[in-house]
């Protein structure tokens, strides 16, 4: 378990108050200037060796990607883009963040700023975040009157603006192309890539896009050293990271915990066990509703991370665990969320705009059971031509709980159709 | 809404207020690229507009930004939140994607909608109060929950989400976020017996 000391998020729930004065007096801003004048090397350098994967769900390790940035400056700008547009169901901790410890954030920014050499940063918070967004803003107005966003922060000559955004309402909007589409006054519809968007990104200049959580932990990385962030957790997936726990818990809660804790230890001491106890338990969805599910003879003695979840076929994604106990019908658990990503295609790419609609009329029909056994593979089928066939991830992230589904349940979903045939004959 | 009320709406201005805020937002973006600001600008307009966004306010940012009309549909029409129609007083959107779902959103969507007296989509008579079942608001470890206007419901079950539109409907203080005594915000609570909404 997570040591009090080693918690990057100390008011991760507000209980500490807001603004300036409260983060200041549990050390955000400390060393600003120092870290500020190491420069832009050494910053790129630190977040590299403290081994810092994304934190928005792809698990890229941070440094290289923003070292993908070009490292000679043009005439173009360089633009740093918060993605905020948390939407993934069962994923609730930016929000967290945004609303408690937005100058962790803001600070993130400043140092990425410096290894980016951007001077403008753009926050894209997603649209139904209304309060979030007043909070972020009210912290980064404070930041400004304190010399600490602007011009020439705290006398280092370094330049940093940063905005706010609101999305409104769309999901894929959380695929950084999409994003950035989005931010540039179109429809939030995926790009093609290349080009990248270190290369081509906003308003066709230099772009990195990264994830709240992400860049919120850097200020704690620079300031402790990279070997104490890269010792928590396990090798090649370090550090803290926030779970949020929802579901069929007693107590649902978000909550920093180690990398590589073990779902057990992370249900059972935080969210205060599975309901009706561990025995109860059917399945969980490990990292975000895309993430393939889990049956509970899996979780015994699995670990959250990156790795050991990609070991079971499935993944870590934002870390939003969705526990379902056994009195949960688990087809029409995935059918909800077939739903979801039908909604929220966004309607460019053939493959994902009809194969979602087919897959959830598939998925209607098996939680019914008005279904033929065949049509079990005809769906598995439909999902794999979706899969990997389509500009951005969303049709994967579509295909993946169903697939996980099949795979570990295929004889619940046969059950049913034979219920339903039996019911049938009856009649 | 009635004819009469509609028809103010035919020849959107910006306020004089909001023509400030419009200022402030253009500066958000390079001087070359005020068409970022076509999402503000909507919102904007919705909320002058109580809620929804007229023909003649998307031709009046389209002026503003000097992005043709049909751009500012596209995006208009492409995004959930902004709504094209007139809505209620009180907007209630209600997640249902699947942590809420497992919570029992599905059974507390339909008290509301027996208690309110209309489906889906639909407003209630006296205009308080519109519906609408939306994806998943990201606040899943507060299932289940709605979003009402700008602000979160969280924690909710049948007597706190009554209470909480009984309360609106006659102008009474709500509080914002969880409706649980015992909860601030995200952090673990012991619920049991708490949630006997739960599936």
């Amino acid at each position: 378990m997570l040591n009090e000391k080693d918690k990057i998020f100390k008011n991760i729930y507000g209980f500490s108050g807001a603004g300036l004065k409260v983060a200041k007096s549990l050390g955000d801003w400390d060393d600003t200037k120092t870290i500020m004048l190491k420069g832009k090397d050494w910053i790129l350098d630190e977040v590299k060796k403290s081994g810092l994967r994304g934190r928005g769900g792809a698990g890229f390790p941070t440094g290289l990607k923003w070292s993908f940035m070009p490292q000679k400056l043009s005439n173009k700008p360089h633009y740093v883009v918060i993605n905020a547009d948390e939407s993934e169901p069962g994923t609730c901790k930016d929000r967290e963040i945004l609303r408690n410890e937005p100058f962790k954030l803001i600070e993130g920014i400043l140092y990425a700023s410096i290894a980016m050499q951007a001077h403008t940063a753009y926050i894209y918070i997603r649209g139904e975040f209304y309060n979030e967004y007043n909070a972020l803003q009210r912290a980064i107005d404070e930041c400004y009157e304190n010399n600490l966003l602007g011009k020439n922060i705290l006398n280092t000559d370094w330049d940093l603006d940063v905005f706010v955004h609101r999305g409104a309402g769309a999901y894929i909007c959380g695929e950084e192309s999409a994003l950035l589409e989005s931010l540039e006054g179109k429809k939030g519809q995926p790009r093609l890539k290349p080009p990248f968007p270190a290369n081509v990104g906003l308003y066709g200049c230099p772009t990195t896009v990264s994830n709240v959580e992400t860049v919120s932990v850097v200020p704690e990385i620079l300031k402790r050293g990279s070997s104490w962030f890269s010792n928590l957790g396990k090798e090649n997936n370090t550090g803290t990271k926030l779970f949020c726990i929802s579901g069929h818990v007693n107590s649902p809660c978000t909550v920093e915990e180690e990398m590589g804790i073990s779902v057990k230890e992370l249900i059972n001491k935080h969210a205060n066990g599975v309901r009706g106890g561990w025995e109860n338990l059917k399945a969980i969805i490990p990292g975000g509703s895309s993430t393939p599910l889990l049956p509970s003879s899996l979780c015994n003695d699995l670990d959250m991370d990156f790795d050991s979840l990609k070991a079971v076929n499935s993944g870590l994604g934002t870390a939003g665990v969705i526990v379902m106990d056994k009195s949960t019908d688990l087809i029409k658990a995935i059918t909800r969320l077939s739903r979801f990503y039908n909604h929220e295609s966004c309607g460019q790419c053939t493959p994902c705009r009809e194969g979602t609609g087919w897959i959830l009329k598939m998925m209607r029909k098996l939680s019914i059971g008005d279904a033929r056994v065949d049509d079990i593979d005809k769906l598995g089928d439909i999902c794999s031509q979706v899969e990997n066939h389509t500009i951005c991830a969303l049709g994967d992230a579509a295909a993946w709980p169903v697939q996980g589904l099949i795979r570990h349940f295929r004889d619940e979903i046969e059950k049913k159709i034979q219920d339903n045939l039996l019911r049938k004959s009856a009649e | 809404m009635n004819k009469k009320d509609l028809e103010q709406y035919d020849n959107f201005k910006f306020s004089q207020e909001n023509n400030i805020l419009i200022e402030s937002i253009l500066k958000k973006y390079p001087s070359n690229q005020s068409a970022s600001a076509v999402m503000p600008l909507l919102d904007l307009a919705m909320r002058q507009c109580n809620g929804w966004i007229p023909e003649s306010a998307m031709k009046e940012v389209g002026k503003i930004i000097d992005v043709p009309y049909i751009k500012v549909y596209e995006v208009a029409t492409f995004y959930s939140m902004f709504n094209l129609k007139p809505i209620g007083k009180y907007f209630i959107q209600f997640c249902t994607t699947t942590p809420c779902w497992l919570k029992g959103s599905d059974n507390l969507l339909e008290y509301c909608k027996k208690y309110l007296n209309i489906d889906i989509n639909e407003t209630t008579k006296d205009g308080n109060f519109t519906l609408k079942e939306v994806e998943c608001l990201g606040a899943c470890v507060n299932a289940p929950m709605v979003q009402i206007n700008d602000d979160y419901y969280e924690d909710l079950n049948k007597e706190s989400l009554i209470k909480l539109l009984e309360n609106l409907k006659s102008g009474n203080k709500v509080k914002i976020g969880p409706q649980l005594k015992e909860r601030k915000g995200s952090e673990s609570v012991k619920l049991i017996g708490k949630n006997k909404n739960a599936k």
